[in-house]
């Protein structure tokens, strides 16, 4: 187990390192910089900006600065956010998303889960039908409709919840059920299909042969087994969450990551832009590899070698 | 063993979602400042998240109003748009109107309490054109003297006295000492800070009405009354809450729930079901939504061309179709609002429309015998070109109506999309034949529309070069007569048309809603919004 972790951690570091170095030259080949606007700025205020933040340098030594202060743990300043640090702004937005994100998942596995396996027991009646139904709607329905619904009607018509910010619980109502609409649906799905092969498995018969009542022999023998393909999807969806949404944070106003993704890009705020990437790319590093290591318990034949 | 690293697993994985949430107070605080502070809070939307509000660095209509209310200029302007003494009492302008000696107030302090002197605007506007600081509007302090050599001549005679001495008369120098740019900042605060200064609210210290008490970025800025103002008595709302929303749909919600009681901006497919409500506001705003021709790249390079294409759009229908919102086509570049040498005719009224904006079937047949002269009968031989324009619904809705109405001449023009740095890129490296562009003044005179066109200016998209044009720009910024300004500036605009450098479409219009309990709210005609002197009834 250790040797095996420390193998992970080495390739951990050297993927860290190839998408950061990919980024990084595919970022200065998209055309424009983060100092262009409707206004172009005078040729000497863009000289002067991009002496301030090394932009006036060739590609490659601008590499080997990037990469020597990240090795010291320093991201550098947003360059559009001016005075505020990467750091800061990925550390504040990330603790926002992770919590909306984290009770979005929660929400996502315990409700996803119990109606994947209700429907596998199901096949075929109407229950099943129903769920199925649910399901691929929730699939089907991008996460800007389902918000902008939820919100004209619990918060315009209704009056009955808020319709920006997170200061109470009753805010996370609507964010919460946007975010985990999807990976409800999702993870019911998942678990319906990998539920009903269980089900037909040899030690399943066997199981019930030897006289294990039918709760014993779902909770002991095919809830483990067919939970596994659900706990693949969580590891990078993990990582998607915690980071936050673009579109439910944007639309409920919501001081999340998600924003920043896309607005670095669209800036071209190279610094946050790579912050962002490199943050992103070792979440779901480290997520994957707690999948690997939850495979093993939950499935002792699967040895990690 | 097993058991033992279920456990703990289960448990770094419940840590990892559960303890990034603790200890972020400010972060998720939402808009518990609102029903927490005390007294009475004006929630509005300006915007988004500003990327800066350093009165410096800002070239943003939001975060100008933002600023507006943190920092006060030597002047300040009222609800019509003129020039009051703000920070400073009075001013003594010299006969030849190129030495403006401002005396400052009586007992002027900063929001921390220490004394605002004459000093601080040395500081100040040195700071803003310095190399160092690179400033989007840095330019817009080289009407004074010494601004080529990187020193201002403004001088603090004494901590209450300030001169400033103009390289030539500016007849609209007072209105820009009201601009955010020129606000006061504290020098041992940026000293000791850098940049971050302006994102903390210890920091942001400033001389305005209000002062910035919570700001959780993404999320919201709230501004208390500042106690150390002039003119405190006069101030409206306790609190300012500027929540900083993005989401048009989202922002009408809010309006319409009454969590927010003013919105800058409103989903455009709503407009028509808004348009009579008593909420809904329109101010014109002083800019200009125009095509930009590649006048370097044929068939461009032919004036008639240009002025064919220009002729041939319907601007009525872009504007009642399209734009929804009152726009007013346009006849000529400068837009309306701004006024001529004689202050009570506007500059447009003076110079006239070069056509007749509301004439479309005259010009349509105008349009077509200069394509012919131009030696193209019924668009026969002109080539296959492509219109530019950013990802957006309006701009696309735009680009699809002017392909529409150049086929009536002939013409085969396809659309392309581009993404919004890409597209700016583009457009500014002269990559194209025909481009969307729009552009806003930058102070309330004519020669900020007009002096992008120079040859080489950053701004002239066109890549258009015209030696007399260069000179008469340059002949108006030199001139001490404002009367013989404005004729430069006229005769200037007339070569614009006579060369058919751009084709205008439009003069933008601000929209706002304002929720009727709102009373003493007030707009500048660049955009920015007054709340210090609000009041809200019950």
């Amino acid at each position: 187990m250790a040797r095996y972790l420390a193998k992970r951690a080495v390739i951990s570091l050297l993927t860290l390192w190839l998408v950061s170095t990919i980024t990084f030259f595919l970022m200065f080949m998209v055309p424009g910089g983060p100092f262009l606007a409707e206004k172009t700025p005078s040729a000497a205020t863009l000289e002067a900006l991009n002496k301030k933040y090394g932009l006036d340098q060739p590609v490659p030594v601008q590499y080997k600065n990037y990469m020597l202060n990240l090795l010291k743990g320093e991201m550098g300043e947003s360059i559009k956010q001016r005075g505020r640090t990467v750091q800061d702004i990925i550390s504040s937005g990330f603790k926002v998303s992770a919590k909306l994100g984290g009770i979005a998942i929660l929400v996502a596995v315990s409700i996803g889960i119990p109606l994947g396996c209700i429907a596998a027991l199901n096949r075929g009646k109407w229950l099943d039908n129903l769920i199925i139904l649910i399901a691929t709607t929730g699939i089907a329905i991008p996460s800007f409709v389902v918000s902008t619904v939820l919100m004209i009607i619990f918060s315009v018509k209704l009056d009955l919840l808020p319709t920006y910010g997170l200061s109470s619980w009753k805010h996370y109502i609507l964010p919460v059920i946007s975010l985990s609409f999807y990976p409800t649906a999702y993870i019911s799905r998942l678990m319906r299909s990998s539920m009903l092969e269980v089900l037909g498995q040899d030690y399943m018969r066997t199981a019930r042969a030897k006289g294990l009542s039918q709760s014993k022999s779902l909770f002991k023998h095919a809830l483990r087994n067919a939970v596994l393909p659900v706990v693949t999807y969580l590891g990078p969806l993990l990582a998607y969450t915690l980071t936050g949404s673009f579109i439910v944070e944007r639309i409920f106003t919501i001081p999340g990551l998600g924003n920043e993704f896309i607005s670095s890009i669209i800036n071209r705020d190279y610094t946050m832009i790579m912050g962002t990437t490199i943050f992103l790319a070792f979440l779901i590093i480290t997520m994957n590899l707690l999948v690997d290591i939850a495979y093993t318990i939950i499935d002792p034949r699967i040895k990690l070698k | 063993m097993k058991k033992r690293i279920a456990l703990l697993l289960a448990m770094v994985m419940i840590a990892m979602i559960i303890l990034p949430a603790c200890g972020n107070k400010a972060g998720n605080d939402g808009n518990k400042g609102g029903n927490k502070a005390e007294g009475i809070t004006l929630p509005v939307n300006v915007g988004p998240n500003p990327d800066t509000i350093d009165p410096a660095l800002n070239s943003a209509v939001d975060g100008a109003t933002m600023i507006i209310h943190a920092f006060e200029g030597l002047y300040t302007l009222d609800k019509n748009g003129v020039p009051i003494p703000g920070q400073a009492e009075s001013v003594d302008i010299s006969e030849d109107k190129r030495v403006y000696t401002f005396h400052l107030r009586d007992g002027l302090k900063w929001s921390d309490g220490k004394e605002v002197t004459a000093e601080d605007f040395v500081y100040a506007w040195n700071r803003a054109i310095s190399p160092e600081t690179a400033a989007d509007y840095e330019y817009m302090f080289d009407v004074i003297e010494g601004y080529d050599e990187g020193k201002l001549n403004v001088v603090a005679k004494d901590a209450k006295t300030l001169v400033v001495t103009l390289k030539n008369a500016v007849p609209y120098f007072l209105e820009l000492t009201a601009f955010p740019t020129f606000s006061p900042v504290r020098k041992d605060i940026i000293e000791a800070n850098g940049d971050a200064w302006a994102t903390k609210p210890e920091t942001y210290i400033g001389n305005g009405p209000y002062k910035i008490t919570e700001w959780v970025p993404n999320s919201h800025i709230i501004m208390s009354k500042n106690e150390n103002y002039w003119n405190y008595k006069a101030l409206g709302p306790d609190h300012i809450k500027f929540v900083l929303m993005d989401d048009d749909v989202a922002i009408l919600n809010a309006f319409q729930k009454g969590e927010i009681l003013f919105a800058d901006t409103m989903p455009n497919d709503e407009i028509d079901a808004w348009r009579d409500k008593p909420e809904f506001n329109l101010e014109g705003q002083l800019g200009t939504y125009y095509v930009s021709f590649n006048t370097q790249r044929a068939p461009f390079d032919n004036p008639k061309v240009r002025k064919a294409l220009t002729l041939a759009v319907d601007r009525e229908f872009i504007v009642r179709e399209i734009g929804k919102s009152g726009q007013e086509p346009a006849g000529a570049f400068v837009p309306t609002g701004l006024s001529d040498a004689d202050p009570t005719k506007e500059f447009r009224e003076v110079g006239g429309d070069y056509y007749d904006p509301y004439d479309y079937e005259g010009n349509l047949e105008e349009a077509k015998k200069l394509l012919a002269e131009a030696g193209y009968p019924d668009g026969k031989g002109f080539p296959t070109v492509e219109y530019l324009y950013n990802e957006g619904t309006g701009h696309q809705a735009i680009a699809e109506a002017l392909q529409d109405m150049w086929a009536k001449l002939g013409i085969n023009v396809t659309i392309a999309s581009q993404e919004w740095g890409t597209f700016l890129n583009t457009r500014k490296n002269g990559d194209y034949y025909i481009a969307r562009n729009g552009w806003l003044c930058d102070y309330n005179d004519p020669i900020s529309m007009l002096d992008m066109w120079i040859t080489g200016g950053g701004n002239n998209d066109a890549q258009w070069s015209n030696a007399q044009y260069d000179a008469l720009i340059a002949e108006a910024k030199k001139t001490d007569d404002p009367v013989k300004r404005f004729e430069l500036m006229h005769k200037a605009e007339d070569l614009l048309f006579e060369e058919s450098v751009l084709c205008p479409i439009y003069y933008y219009v601000d929209l706002f809603l304002l929720n009727q309990k709102v009373q003493g709210f007030y707009s500048s005609p660049l955009g920015y919004k007054y709340f210090m002197y609000t009041s809200i009834a019950d």
